[in-house]
């Protein structure tokens, strides 16, 4: 799932810099945690940028097949009859 | 006779309000609930048929003192007459209050509320499910905040009836229906304020099940920040309104895309840093290594350079001391005592020529000066006046010379040194005379 992706990115780039502001790591190491933390911040970006605004209507039909549909504001005939 | 009586009882007793604490409740398979009603002096045998007893939200107990309201009727097969119960309420606490003090006590004991069932909410969710009517404000808060933090979310709206008699069993199916879904990763089930009746939708069991069977986490934003509904007991996050859970579920993306960018612009100066770091180390190490071979030539070179200062050194040393031997020999040769010994024997018969010399001139002018002075004093001697005829008186025994005839008297003895030996004599007379 995207959103796990997300967040673990963003938590490993969180780490990535700590790791980096330590400053302890011998270079090559550094090197790679940084090309990791650029590709991850690249991801990351992506991800947000793809993600596009959606409201959907989620229903069930009579058959209990469930169904989505663009949801508009003015939506008070898919509420369900009782 | 007993259909009679039946007649005219249900014919008089058709709507009767009766007040009393219940006792010998039982509820057999059927549905029904029997009971007794009582109280200090009386009681009548009472009986809820199902469609009554479904209707109740709170449950009968022992000793709980009701007002019923009902029919009066005869049971012919055992010729009793009981009350047949339309509507029961608790004496004192409202009925809705009741039921949800039972279902929230029962539901506690069966660890529906427990604190370890609640799972964390996601920090970045994709597509967030609400679960609300699709027409009250709820709904439009909620699109409203989630829009505004986080304007790219995917939003998934199952919408049901949040109040009324279908109104727990939509909800409980549309929070599994987002369950089902697959993609949901944080479902918001709530609704705008009202009346505790227009709220108690979220204190049906099937609600309050339903979102704790929920895999994906529940927000529970139900009402006003003040109502609270055994659905936010039973919730992973409670929020007080929908605008608030809205809030709760997504960060902002604003801010999120800005910590991003933070956090890459930091990787790469920690990067740049660790690489001017290192670069320095190098330069440094460069450096030591130059160094090194620098201070080897110089090592050499001084090397060099002390050994030639040191063999002129010693050069000098050989001649400046071959010098001062020569020297010293000269210096001693010159100090030779045979030389002053020489010398000398040389001057000595010199010296003792001139000394000799020295002293007859000497000698001759110390006699010259004796005799000088032997004249000298010759001239000046009494000696030499008496010798010319004169004598010299004196007094005696005193011994002085006399000037003046006045200086004796008569008779007084005088001594007369002569040029050739001494007179003495005796005074006569005086003649005083002055001197002419």
């Amino acid at each position: 799932m995207a959103t796990v992706k997300f967040e673990q990115a963003m938590a490993r780039l969180e780490a990535i810099v700590g790791e980096l502001e330590k400053s302890d790591l011998p270079l090559d190491e550094s090197l790679r945690i940084f090309e990791e933390g650029i590709r991850l911040s690249k991801n990351c970006l992506k991800i947000l940028e793809e993600a596009e605004h959606k409201v959907e209507v989620l229903v069930q039909d009579k058959n209990g097949k469930k169904r989505i549909h663009a949801f508009s504001s003015g939506d008070e005939s898919d509420e369900p009859s009782s | 006779m007993t259909g009679l009586l039946r007649t005219s009882i249900e014919e008089q007793f058709s709507d009767v309000w009766l007040e009393g604490e219940l006792s010998n409740i039982r509820t057999p398979g059927s549905g029904h609930v029997y009971c007794t009603l009582k109280d200090k002096t009386s009681q009548i045998r009472a009986v809820l048929f199902r469609s009554s007893a479904l209707k109740l939200r709170f449950a009968l107990q022992e000793g709980m003192q009701v007002i019923a309201r009902g029919r009066l009727t005869v049971y012919e097969l055992r010729g009793e007459y009981q009350i047949v119960i339309d509507t029961v309420e608790p004496k004192g606490v409202g009925a809705l209050q009741l039921a949800f003090e039972q279902l929230k006590e029962r539901l506690a004991a069966e660890g529906v509320f427990d604190q370890q069932r609640k799972k964390p909410l996601p920090a970045f969710p994709k597509t967030v499910g609400v679960v609300t009517s699709p027409t009250g404000a709820a709904i439009r808060d909620i699109l409203a905040v989630l829009k505004r933090r986080w304007p790219t979310l995917h939003i998934l709206i199952a919408p049901v009836q949040v109040q009324g008699e279908s109104a727990g069993r939509q909800i409980a199916e549309a929070l599994e229906a987002l369950n089902d879904w697959g993609s949901v990763d944080v479902i918001i089930v709530g609704r705008g304020g009202g009346s505790l009746e227009d709220l108690w939708s979220f204190n049906e069991e099937v609600v309050v099940r339903a979102i704790a069977a929920s895999h994906v986490p529940v927000v529970s934003a139900v009402g006003h920040e003040v109502d609270v509904t055994l659905a936010d007991f039973a919730a992973d996050f409670r929020a007080p309104t929908p605008s608030a859970a809205a809030e709760a579920v997504v960060p902002v993306l604003a801010e999120i895309v800005e910590r991003l960018r933070e956090l890459t612009l930091r990787t790469g100066q920690m990067m740049f840093r660790h690489c001017a770091f290192e670069r320095q180390r190098l330069d440094a190490g460069i450096r030591g290594v130059t160094d090194v071979r620098f201070r080897l030539q110089d090592a050499a070179q001084r090397t060099d350079d002390m050994v030639d200062r040191l063999r002129s050194l010693l050069q000098h040393a050989l001649t400046s001391g071959r010098e001062r031997v020569h020297e010293a020999q000269r210096d001693l040769s010159g100090l030779n005592p045979i030389l002053a010994i020489k010398q000398g024997l040389a001057t000595v018969p010199q010296f003792s020529k001139r000394l000799e010399g020295q002293m007859k001139t000497i000698l001759a002018q110390y006699c010259h000066r004796v005799h000088a002075i032997l004249a000298q004093l010759n001239t000046l001697s009494p000696l030499a006046v008496l010798g010319r005829g004169y004598s010299i008186l004196q007094t005696v025994p005193a011994g002085q010379v006399l000037h003046r005839a006045s200086d004796v008297e008569v008779g007084q003895e005088l001594e007369a040194q002569l040029a050739s030996g001494i007179l003495y004599c005796r005074v006569t007379q005086i003649v005083d005379d002055s001197p002419v």
